[in-house]
């Protein structure tokens, strides 16, 4: 479970929303409790001066004159995290929903078992979440734990941007936090508190009986959530009228065969539906509702929209090993997350030009096999330095046009890092009489070149003065090497004049 | 490489018996599309005038080193490029140089490259892509390569007429041997690279390969020595003093016309 923590989100939310008629000034936001006006919530300028929220506006105004109020948006803040929260259903986990459980609404709660390794692991994945919100101007706090309660108490309460919990490490770390991050209601922190009771590792470890007579169930439910010892299922946010089927299973189900028997019966359902809107899927959810409350999911994505019945039900089924059926699952649900309108595209005239075949529904077989990071095409990039010379695109990215540059030769295979070798050359332009590369020695035979390449001074000042001298290289047994020496073989500034292996010619 | 002796004139009864069988073992009996280098002298050593479309051909490097399994796949792009439509290049560890392709006449923009993280992913990205049918060519860089395996690769071919070309490659020397084991495939070659002919300045001359086709399915073995593949994925015999199996260049090409 991940817990994302967004303390300033309403005065965050309306400064993006304002733009650069956003005020200078510290900024609170108030609204109406009861008959008072006070102060909702207060950006970080205002806190340190003294604004926190619960405070009446009139207060605040008296502690400093400049701060700028304005009327708070509860409904528009719920729903600009509701948007959030499909951004993040579609980036990086199926399940994902809006997290009011503290009371107000003011972050986020994910399901990500089982999809942080297609964001390069936990730390890489909550670290680009971080990122991606401070770029937009947003301060976050996230944490991963193996329950909600615990994600959520920590990422209010704990120390650290990003935390991460490791598996039985909960009762650890939840025991020194405040009992305020259990998410209880005022009066019963406030009963506890009266007790003496400030800690939820103190908390945890008292009799339980007296606990409930005194304050009701809900103590307890929160600390076994907390815990790990009740489930607390996340109600998914589901993108606007999604197009969606479910199916309910009297006698759960468990084996491969039957989860793909029900899968083929309702893709053409989801498919019915995606046509009467001209839709095709881009993004399509298999969650698997289990017996013991745990949700499992597949995800497949396709290049095109799609709406092929058998492809998808075949890119589905494709992935059906990965699921644990565990008891057994009684609810199968199907969820177009991401639609799109199915592309007219006109059809090449075939007097003309014969037609290319749609290769897409390939592509998302092996996208589904490899990963879609795995599947690439090459493109020039306008830069002099080889391994800068190519990005990845993908696949069925439409073609720019751009070529390289025509008549310097280049290698077939281009070494991922350039190997130093051994060489004796004259100076300052000669390609090298010999060199030794791997422990073998190359006598030079004939030679093209130098091709000079340049730093890119504008990538950064260490390039402004160097250079490479690539040669060409054959040696007697008819080998083809790309060698280049760094430096002009003149200036020691424009690099230490030593010899690398960066390709191989065929 | 046994070249002693035109062949035969084939006589009707014979090719009548040939088609049975051909239909009994389930080929089509119309003759399969071909892909001809252009080089007169390799066209008229395979059956059919060219390398058949819809099957699986293997190339390997000569020698040990990464060097020449370099000129094998330069040897692939060469025939990848002159296919028609999109390229599938699978590969479990990437080092291609796009714009040597590109060089070689297989442009960026035709070529979707796939990264499978073992032997066995890339055999099954291989089938697929042989299977689907819209691709001009599927080439793939794999070590081992079984008989079942690649008999499973020459079906998926032969169902589409998608062009297989499978590059072996391999890490260690030790596995270079199972390039001995047989295979399915229809034709299998062995590019070594060879010394550029001297140019009257210093510089590298167009590079030279020596190709031996070692396997081709109702065809015979043979060496040639070609240079490497031009802009446009051609490659050219050379004019000079070949190995003695083809050294008979004029009495070759009287046999491939009338072959042809």
């Amino acid at each position: 479970m991940v817990s994302l923590y967004l303390p300033l989100w309403p005065t965050e939310r309306i400064r993006k929303k304002l733009g650069n008629a956003a005020p200078e000034t510290p900024l609170a936001l108030a609204g109406r409790e009861g008959s008072r006006r006070v102060v909702m919530s207060a950006d970080l300028a205002a806190r340190k001066i003294g604004v926190t929220p619960g405070i009446p506006v009139a207060k605040a105004q008296a502690l400093y004159p400049d701060l700028t109020i304005m009327d708070a948006d509860p409904d528009g803040d719920r729903a600009g995290l509701e948007a959030l929260a499909l951004w993040f259903q579609r980036r990086i986990a199926p399940i994902v929903a809006v997290d009011a459980s503290g009371g107000l609404p003011d972050g986020i709660v994910m399901d990500t078992t089982g999809t942080d390794h297609l964001h390069g692991g936990e730390p890489a994945m909550l670290d680009a979440v971080v990122r991606r919100l401070a770029d937009s101007g947003f301060t976050a706090k996230v944490t991963i734990a193996g329950t909600w309660g615990a994600a959520h108490a920590l990422a209010r309460y704990g120390r650290g941007r990003i935390i991460i919990v490791p598996d039985g490490g909960i009762p650890d770390t939840l025991s020194n936090l405040p009992i305020e991050a259990l998410r209880l209601p005022a009066a019963v922190i406030e009963g506890l508190r009266t007790l003496g009771i400030s800690r939820i590792g103190k908390l945890a470890a008292m009799p339980r009986a007296p606990l409930t007579l005194r304050f009701g169930p809900e103590l307890e439910r929160r600390l076994d959530q907390a815990y790990g010892r009740i489930a607390e299922p996340i109600l998914a946010v589901r993108p606007v009228d999604p197009v969606s089927v479910a199916r309910n299973f009297a006698e759960p189900i468990g084996a491969a065969e039957t989860i793909a028997r029900y899968i083929g019966k309702l893709v053409p359902v989801l498919c019915e539906g995606l046509d009467a809107r001209g839709d095709g899927i881009r993004l399509l959810d298999l969650l698997l509702h289990r017996l013991d409350s745990q949700t499992q999911t597949i995800r497949i994505a396709t290049a095109r929209p799609a709406r092929d019945a058998k492809h998808l039900t075949r890119l589905l089924c494709e992935k059906i090993e990965t699921i644990d059926p565990g008891y057994g699952i009684e609810r199968m649900e199907l969820v177009a997350v991401l639609a799109e309108p199915m592309e007219v595209r006109q059809r090449v005239s075939s007097l003309i030009e014969e037609e290319e075949a749609d290769i897409s529904g390939l592509i998302d077989t092996l996208a589904n096999r490899v990963g879609g990071e795995s599947l690439y095409r090459f493109a020039p990039v306008e830069s002099d330095i080889p391994e800068r010379s190519v990005c990845r695109v993908p696949a069925l990215a439409p073609d720019d046009g751009a070529t390289w540059p025509v008549g310097w030769p280049r290698p077939t295979r281009l070494l991922s890092r350039p190997e130093p070798v051994q060489a004796m050359a004259e100076l300052p332009d000669q390609p090298p009489i010999f060199f030794i590369w791997r422990g073998i020695r190359h006598r030079v035979r004939c030679a093209d070149g130098p091709e000079r390449v340049f730093g890119e001074w504008w990538k950064g000042d260490t390039e402004l003065t160097i250079a490479r001298d690539y040669f060409r290289i054959e040696d007697t047994a008819g080998d083809r090497f790309w060698v280049f020496r760094e430096g002009d073989g003149e200036h020691g500034e424009t690099g230490s004049q030593r010899w690398f292996m960066h390709g191989l010619f065929a | 490489m046994t070249t002693k002796g035109s062949p035969a004139r084939k006589k009707p009864a014979l090719e009548a018996l040939q088609a049975t069988i051909a239909r009994l073992e389930g080929h089509k009996s119309h003759k399969r599309a071909v892909l001809p280098f252009g080089v007169k002298e390799i066209d008229a050593r395979l059956p059919g005038g060219g390398l058949v479309l819809g099957a699986l051909h293997e190339v390997a490097g000569g020698g040990t080193d990464a060097l020449n399994a370099t000129a094998a796949a330069l040897f692939a792009a060469g025939i990848a490029g002159r296919t028609r439509g999109k390229v599938l290049w699978i590969v479990t560890r990437q080092d291609i140089f796009a714009p040597a392709l590109d060089q070689a006449g297989l442009a960026a923009r035709r070529v979707i490259h796939v990264e499978a993280s073992s032997d066995n992913d890339a055999l099954a990205c291989f089938e697929e892509g042989l299977r689907h049918g819209g691709l001009g060519s599927v080439v793939a860089e794999v070590g081992r390569l079984t008989m079942t395996a690649s008999r499973r690769l020459q079906i998926a071919a032969e169902g589409t007429g998608t062009i297989g070309l499978a590059v072996r490659r391999w890490r260690r020397q030790t596995e270079a041997a199972d390039f001995g084991q047989p295979t399915a495939s229809t034709t299998r070659w062995r590019v070594s690279v060879l010394p550029s002919a001297p140019l009257p300045v210093p510089g590298v001359e167009r590079p030279r390969w020596m190709l031996e086709l070692l396997r081709a399915r109702s065809g015979e073995c043979a060496d040639f020595e070609v240079e490497g593949c031009d802009a446009n994925g051609r490659i050219e015999s050379c004019g000079v003093a070949l190995p003695a199996s083809v050294a008979d260049g004029a009495h070759q090409e009287e046999a491939g016309q009338r072959r042809a």
